[in-house]
This record gives structure tokens, sequence and C-alpha cells, in this order.
């Protein structure tokens, strides 16, 4: 269970938001809107540890995630803008080298029926650099299915993904959610899950 | 999987990325063999002189080839996205940094300790002074790439960021440059170069220990 209680963020000069809580339980997500640049990446970017906290504080299962340390960062995973793949490796490398980088030894088949999975069967040997951003962002999405972390933090899952895909990451959603996990994403377009009801935040200017 | 496994599996990335990549690669070697080899077309044929530069040409040399290929260090994994995810990898940053630091030393330093006998033959210096420059760069190129990565991590994400790793790293590599030639000159001297190395492999012992430290703290504020 993630607590947030009188979070704050400054970016710069900017107090971008305070005051901010809320509370995201197993069995739910939370859809996280707002305009540009009202600091919703850097919201997530504080959820998983990456910026620093201006004031307030995040709690995994009531203890502070910095004191918590790798054994938070195995309970979370996060897609942020960047597909963080090398461009020079190919779809399979990048999959078994980003397991291999948590720790996770994925061998090549594994990695390949992944990959189909996402709809990229037959390009696992493509350079990364040859697949269009949609195919790019599917090889990204890969992290979620060999990860074991029951939080997800998606920046904008769904920006350059076809139909198909929106619909497979949804339903991939939805299965993590209907077996014990949560998620907290932000997007532009509507997101339609089915059978699990979101929580919105909704992050306005002051 | 194992410490070891994880360090193994981020060398063999960038090992891979790199010889993907060869012409970042190669230009940091290719300046070391250029470099050096301006001296004695400079100078002439006045052996005396060349012997008596030798070991500083060539430290210099691969001093300044190391800057030139410290900024993909981070750079590139940066830009991408895959730095961010090493940070939030349940696994120590720093054993990470440290697989980037050794496969970044055995693709920009091992080929510089490797030609330098090769490129030293021009300098006219005998066989145990180019052995002596051998284990001189053996013992001082990880060290350059270790307190080069210090730098690289500081510098990462700011405008004008390859100059400023110069600016910052160059003062840190004196040390090892003044041991490192100061090996060959001692061993050519008569003297003998088991002080100057000694120190050297000191230098390496604690950069070795403090430098991946150093560099993961670098590295989250740049990440920030």
């Amino acid at each position: 269970m993630l607590t947030v209680s009188d979070l704050a963020c400054v970016r710069g000069d900017r107090r971008l938001f305070a005051g901010l809580a809320f509370t995201l339980e197993p069995r739910s997500w939370i859809y996280l809107t707002g305009e540009n640049g009202v600091g919703k990446t850097s919201l997530l970017r504080m959820l998983v540890g990456l910026a620093p906290v201006e004031a307030g504080e995040i709690r995994w299962d009531g203890t502070p995630i910095a004191r918590l340390g790798d054994d938070y960062r195995r309970a979370v995973t996060y897609l942020g803008h960047h597909n963080a793949l090398k461009e020079e490796l190919t779809g399979r490398e990048n999959v078994c080298v980003g397991a291999a980088l948590s720790g996770i030894a994925l061998a090549a088949a594994q990695a390949d029926a992944l990959l189909a999975r996402l709809g990229l069967a037959g390009r696992e040997e493509l350079p990364v650099r040859f697949l269009s951003q949609g195919q790019k962002r599917r090889v990204a999405l890969a992290r979620l299915l060999w990860s074991k972390s029951p939080l997800w933090v998606l920046d904008e899952p769904f920006v350059a993904l076809d139909t198909a895909a929106v619909g497979w990451l949804a339903s991939t959603l939805a299965t993590h959610i209907a077996g014990g996990g949560m998620a907290i994403l932000t997007s532009h377009q509507e997101v339609l899950i089915e059978g699990i009801v979101a929580q919105q935040l909704r992050l306005v200017r002051s | 999987m194992t410490t070891l496994g994880v360090f193994l599996a981020v060398v063999r990335r960038d090992l891979l990325v790199a010889l993907r990549r060869k012409s970042e690669v190669l230009t940091s070697l290719f300046f070391f063999v250029i470099v050096v080899s301006l001296f004695p077309l400079g100078i002439g044929p006045e052996m005396d002189l060349l012997r008596k530069i030798a070991p500083g040409v060539l430290w210099v040399a691969a001093l300044l080839a190391t800057m030139l290929s410290l900024n993909r260090l981070f750079a590139n994994d940066h830009a991408d996205g895959t730095l961010e995810q090493m940070a939030l990898a349940p696994v120590p940053l720093g054993l990470l940094v440290a697989g980037k630091i050794f496969a970044h030393w055995l693709v920009a330093g091992l080929p510089l300790v490797l030609i330098a006998p090769v490129l030293g033959v021009q300098f006219d210096l005998g066989s145990r002074p180019l052995g002596v420059l051998m284990l001189s760069l053996l013992l001082g190129t990880p060290l350059l790439s270790l307190i080069g990565a210090i730098g690289a991590a500081l510098t990462l994400g700011v405008r004008g960021g390859g100059v400023l790793v110069s600016l910052l790293t160059l003062p840190l590599f004196i040390p090892a440059l003044i041991f490192g030639a100061g090996a060959v000159e001692a061993d050519i001297s008569g003297m003998g170069a088991a002080g100057h190395l000694s120190l050297l492999g000191g230098l390496l012992a604690l950069a070795a220990f403090f430098a991946p430290w150093a560099t993961t703290g670098a590295l989250r504020i740049a990440l920030e």
C-alpha cells in the first residue's frame, strides 16, 4: 500500500504543488490528470524515488521509501517518457539486458515469447532503431511482463501505441490490478480498464 | 542473479553497444596514435630529446584520449532513459556504475596500453622502458577511467559538458600523470620504477573503492 501525505514539489524555483495526499491500495489504480506542466511527471518521479521530496512523506506499507531503498525499488516498476532502450541493441537483447540489470535472468527464448505477446514476433532480432515509435514503445512495455512488482508507475504509457496495443495494455493493467497489483498512470487520452473503477487524481495550478 | 552476474551483464551490454558504435570507439584510439606520432615528426631526428620527452608525451596523449572518450560514458544512457532505469533497479547502482567503468576501460584504456609500445619505438625507447611504460599505463588507464567517471557524472546534462569534464578532471589526473610518466623516467635513469608503480597501484586501489561511490552520488543528483 502506498501512502502519500502532505507532499510538496518544487521544480527550479517554482512550487508546482503542495499539501498533496492520497492512498493507493492493492486492487486499485489512480488515474492522474492535469494540464501540461502542472507536475504530473514530477509527482510520478517523486513516487519512484528519482526526484527529491520538498516536503511531506511517501510511505510504502508504512515505511518511508527513502529508508526502504532496494526493497521499494523491487516493488515498483516505472515507465517514463523515455523507452529506456539502447538503439543499437535488438529487441531481444534490450529485454534480456533490462531484466539482467534488475537482477532477473531471462533466456533468449523467454524474451522472444514476451516480444511475441507484445505483437513483435519476427522482429526480435532487429536493432531497435529500425523499429517505429509505436513498436519501440511496445518493446519498452516488456518491462511490465518480466518484472514482478506490485506497483506500476506509468507516465503516458499509451503514447504512440495503436488501438490494438492500447487494448492490450488496458487488459494487461486489468489483469495486474485484479491479481492484487496497483497502478498510477497519467494519460492524455481516455483510459478504460474493464471492471475496475479508477480513483481520479486531478492536479490543478493554484 | 548473483552480484557478479549483474556486473558481467552490464559489462557485456556496454561492450556490445560500443562494438556497434565503432566510430566513437576508434576516435580516441586514433587520436592517441596521431598525437603521439606528431611529436617525432615535428621535432625531427633528435634521439636524445625524443627519449627524454617520450614518457611525458605518451602519458599526456593517453590522458587526452581518455578525456575524449569520457562523455559517452553516461551521456547516451542518460539521453535514452536507460540510466534512469539503472537508478531504479533493485541492485546497487554502484555495482552497475563499476561495470560501466570497467567496460569503458576495456574499450578506451586497454587499447592504449597495447599500442603504446609500438608508438614508443618512434621515440627510441629501449625494450625495458617500453615494458615499464606498458605497466604504468596498465595501472594508470583504469585510474583515469575511474576518476574521469566522477567528472562525467558531475557534468551530466550540463550544457557544454564536454569542456567542463576536461576542466574538472584534468587536474585530478595530475597525480597519475606524475607517477606514470615518472615511473618510465625513473627506469631510464636507473633508479628503478618500483616506487612509482607502487604509488600508482595504491592510487588505483583507492580510486577503485572511492570512485564508484562518488560517481553514484553525482548520478543521482543529475537524475533529479
